[in-house]
């Protein structure tokens, strides 16, 4: 390390404990200040290591943040971790944003790229973020791995995107790109086009190249080729393969039919939505969102919507909240039923899946009949959605609701009550509340094991709190009880999509705020100022106050957020998303060591994953 | 026995009518499992699809005819033949009509056992041929699954041969003028059943090829017409599985008013109907589920079965 970076560290370093030693001096400061201090979380941590290390960060959704330099970061995420009382056993997110061309950064450390930590802790219904600031000459911080499974593939994530490095990562290796790829593609500096790259082309020598770093080498996925006198059999399952749901590559050590070590392989469906984030505005943005978990539709556009929405103080009316729960648990059993009948096909049950996909056209003939759309609708707006609902939408939903129960009963006596599926769920892959918890599982997968944990429940947005529905629970964990988890789910989503149908408020479709998009239009011919801002607003996009915000919603298959990071510009900064497929996806090894291929199948069509919202 | 000549015309026959039977078959297949499944099937090509034979088979024969690099060339493309020879094979006993067998033999029953066992070589052949890890697997669990399930499928049947006192196929039906070997033997019948599925290897037995963990199985690397003559063989298997049921349990071409080879017609049709809905309704279970559910269950019962039928036989009798 050169004098100079040593001096930029220290000169860091200095004003880090600035920042944290001086809270009281401003007035803004000491209204952040006293603010931050109040929330009995912030105390603890000041009980066990004193004022000097920390600076806090408000943001508008209230989670609270704290700033942590490097060398006491390991200790602050295991007093978090593990000694804390209800401590934060799950890490929800981790992340990075590369600061270097942020301009609203008042009262944060300096830093160029900043390590970002999202906990949850259960038993407290309590999210917390934890940030490192690091810089560009030194942009390395300890592991978490110990602390945190699932740590694992966020890190890898992290020196994919950004080049951060984390020491003592047991195979910091490129996660999401191929090998060969030149840079760190979230970075600032990374070209996020083609155009402002030099045309592609591939040589000869370099297609050689490019094949040769792809040779399958077992010490290189962490595995043996052989034991004592055995050789294993190495098998790949993917990236083609029928039942591994898109582009998704599983590397099995197999003993006989038996798998000794299975080691999943991401990134063939990643499209950069991240990258994209950054330089699309803050509405067109939304189509984009339609397409990381693809069976969601809707679904994906509320995390984004509602982070937009509160960084911009938009209060929707109670008629958008309600049309937007809506169509979001239509969305919820469309994602449910395609799950349920690929679930039943994988084990090998050939028909259940024309039915469900019969009775999913039909939720998408009301999506259709409301939107426009099918299966991608983005509907949903910033401070409302796109159009009111239209004459008649009251019938086919009710039409539906009448329907659908006596489908879910009959395929309750074809799948659920088969003998031949039981004997192949049930036991299988099962997991622990605990491990779920620490691999940041959600959604059915947690709730299978018992854990009563649901957004909407613990945490509710958009008016999830005016209804009434139950959280179904599993017992084992194992593949059978996710199943029946997501059927009992669908259930629910029909209870709330009729109390939406019997409660529906009359009111406008979108919030009267100058930033919801597109404006109303209303006044524009009336007065000039209404007429610039619409005409800044359409042609532009909104600018949205600079801040930062999450907001995790239930998805179809987990907890799904938008972490936005706003410079006050047309377009995020930086935009995190964090899908639950991720996560559940790192969990494939620990649920099918030991088991056979056919349990693998059956494990991989259980978690209800989709590739796109892996790789996004 | 049937002089050769007189053979000719039968085996031609015999021939020519497995053949169609099979091709309907597939598109009959399809067009049950879309009726069941809510869905068309093929409906473009003729009145109803029927034209969809045609097509598909002009479509496996123009097929270019590849045989993978790395395949072991020879095996690779006698394994296809195989399955497809013994399938055929074992109609030559098999009576459609009094007397219209292209060879009734003494053991009719004992060939038509022994050579459905080596439909087993042309699947681990075609597997082991191929070079291929999924193919391997296919294959592997081919030849357990085979030689578990035959010890069964031939102990389930010697109630049939001791109520008949013979092993002669044509015997066999004549023996159950007054009454149909099904009610006797119910549990044989059953078991042979299950048992002549998982031959064929049809839903619920198809472990090797287990479309959604294998790919294709022992035929992943197959193509053109030698992946046809594996489809082929499968259905003519399901009509021969079939054609045994029909002739050992119920009654072979016995029936009233209408001719013989009809009844026999309407019987296999039947059981060909059952497997096709077995396939739709039916999961698949694991390997060694598979396994355990023949060594635990079905032979004990065929066993239990077999001791069952010989003391009362002998009460009877004696």
């Amino acid at each position: 390390m050169s004098e100079e970076v040593l001096s930029d560290q220290s000169a860091a370093q200095q004003a880090f404990v600035r920042l944290a030693t001086a809270k009281a001096s401003g007035g803004r400061a000491r209204a952040n200040h006293e603010k931050w201090i109040a929330q009995p979380l912030i105390a603890e941590l000041l009980q066990r290591f004193g004022a000097a290390v920390f600076v806090a960060q408000l943001t508008v959704d209230d989670i609270p943040t704290v700033w942590v330099q490097r060398k006491d970061v390991l200790d602050v995420l295991s007093f978090f971790c593990k000694e804390i009382s209800s401590s934060f056993s799950m890490l929800y997110d981790l992340t990075v944003i590369d600061e270097r061309l942020r301009k609203h950064r008042e009262l944060q450390p300096p830093s160029d790229f900043t390590v970002v930590y999202t906990l949850l802790s259960v038993e407290r219904n309590q999210f917390l973020r934890i940030k490192i600031p690091l810089q560009a000459e030194d942009a390395v911080t300890p592991s978490v791995v110990r602390l945190w499974k699932n740590a694992n593939w966020y890190e890898r994530e992290a020196w994919d995107m950004f080049g951060v490095r984390f020491e003592g990562h047991p195979n910091l290796r490129r996660i999401l790109l191929p090998p060969t790829w030149q840079g760190h593609a979230l970075r600032k500096d990374h070209p996020a086009r083609a155009t402002e790259m030099d045309p592609f082309s591939l040589s000869a020598e370099r297609q050689d190249a490019e094949q040769e770093a792809l040779r399958f080498n077992p010490e290189d996925w962490g595995m043996q080729p052989a034991h004592d006198d055995t050789d294993f059999m190495f098998l790949n399952l993917g990236p083609n393969h029928p039942s591994v749901h898109g582009v998704f590559r599983v590397v099995l050590q197999l003993d006989g039919e038996e798998i000794v070590e299975a080691v999943p392989d991401i990134g063939y469906h990643h499209r950069g939505a991240e990258k994209m984030g950054e330089r699309q505005s803050w509405h067109s943005y939304i189509p984009y969102t339609d397409r990381i978990d693809y069976l969601g539709g809707v679904m994906n556009n509320l995390p984004y919507v509602l982070a937009v929405e509160k960084l911009a103080g938009i209060e929707v009316p109670e008629r958008v909240k309600v049309i937007r729960i809506m169509l979001v648990e239509l969305f919820r059993i469309a994602s449910h039923l395609v799950f349920y009948g690929t679930f039943s096909q994988d084990i090998g049950q050939m028909s259940p899946v024309f039915y469900m996909f019969v009775d999913r056209e039909k939720v998408f003939h009301i999506i259709e009949a409301i939107s426009g759309g099918r299966m991608h609708p983005s509907w949903f707006r910033i401070g409302g959605v796109a159009h009111d609902l239209p004459k008649g939408w009251d019938r086919m939903v009710r039409e539906f609701l009448d329907y659908m129960p006596p489908r879910l009963q009959h395929y309750d006596k074809m799948v659920m009550r088969n003998s031949i599926i039981r004997q192949r769920t049930r036991g299988i892959g099962s997991i622990s509340t605990e491990e779920a918890l620490e691999w940041g599982a959600s959604g059915a997968m947690l709730r299978a094991t018992g854990l009563n944990w649901d957004v909407r429940k613990k945490q509710p947005y958009s008016g999830y709190d005016q209804f009434e529905f139950d959280v179904p629970l599993g017992v084992n964990g194992d593949c059978y009880d996710r199943c029946s988890v997501r059927v009992e789910e669908m259930r629910q989503s029909l209870r709330i999509i009729s109390q939406c149908l019997e409660n529906m408020p009359e009111g406008p479709y979108k919030a009267k705020h100058k930033l919801t998009t597109p404006p109303p239009k209303e006044r524009t011919m009336l007065d000039i100022e209404t007429l610039i801002q619409h005409f800044t607003t359409v042609s532009w996009g909104p600018v949205i106050p600079a801040g930062e915000v999450c907001i995790p919603i239930e998805a179809t298959k987990g907890m799904n957020s938008y972490y936005l990071v706003s410079d006050g510009n047309t377009m995020a900064y930086r935009t995190r998303i964090r899908t639950p497929s991720f996560a559940h996806l790192q969990m494939i090894p620990t649920m099918s060591r030991g088991l056979m291929i056919a349990d693998l199948i059956a494990i991989i069509a259980s978690i209800d994953f989709v590739m796109a919202d892996v790789d996004r | 026995m049937n002089n050769p000549v007189t053979a000719i015309p039968i085996i031609v026959a015999v021939l020519l009518g497995i053949f169609s039977f099979a091709a309907v078959l597939v598109w009959a297949e399809r067009r049950l499992l879309g009726i069941w499944q809510d869905r068309y099937g093929p409906n473009r090509v003729g009145p109803l699809g029927v034209g969809q034979i045609l097509v598909d088979v002009v479509k496996l024969f123009i097929k270019e005819d590849w045989t993978p690099p790395f395949a072991d060339r020879i095996p690779f493309i006698i394994a296809p033949c195989i399955i497809l020879v013994v399938s055929l094979l074992g109609f030559a006993v098999i009576p459609v009509a009094p007397g219209a067998t292209i060879s009734d033999l003494n053991i009719g029953l004992l060939f038509v056992l022994a050579i459905s066992s080596l439909g087993v070589y042309s699947i681990m052949l075609g597997g082991y041929a191929s070079n291929n890890k999924y193919s391997l697997l296919g294959g592997l669990r081919s030849a357990a699954q085979m030689i578990s399930y035959e010890v069964f499928m031939g102990l389930s049947v010697m109630g049939v041969v001791m109520l008949s006192g013979s092993f002669k196929l044509g015997e066999i039906v004549e023996a159950q003028q007054s009454m149909w070997f099904v009610v006797p033997q119910f549990l044989g019948f059953l078991i042979f059943m299950i048992a002549g599925i998982a031959e064929t290897h049809r839903l619920p037995f198809d472990l090797p090829e287990a479309e959604h963990e294998l790919v294709a199985g022992f035929h992943t690397e197959y193509s053109g017409m030698k992946f046809g003559m594996f489809m082929v063989g499968e259905y003519v298997g399901m009509v021969l599985v079939s054609s045994m049921i029909v002739t050992l349990f119920f009654g072979g071409w016995l029936g009233p008013f209408l001719p013989p080879f009809v009844w026999f017609s309407v019987k296999v049709l039947a059981f060909i109907g059952l497997f096709i809905l077995l396939r739709a309704a039916i999961p698949r279970p694991r390997y060694d589920q598979l396994m355990a559910f023949g060594w635990k269950v079905m032979l004990p019962l065929s066993l239990l079965n077999l001791a069952v039928t010989g003391g009362v036989w002998l009460w009877l009798h004696a």
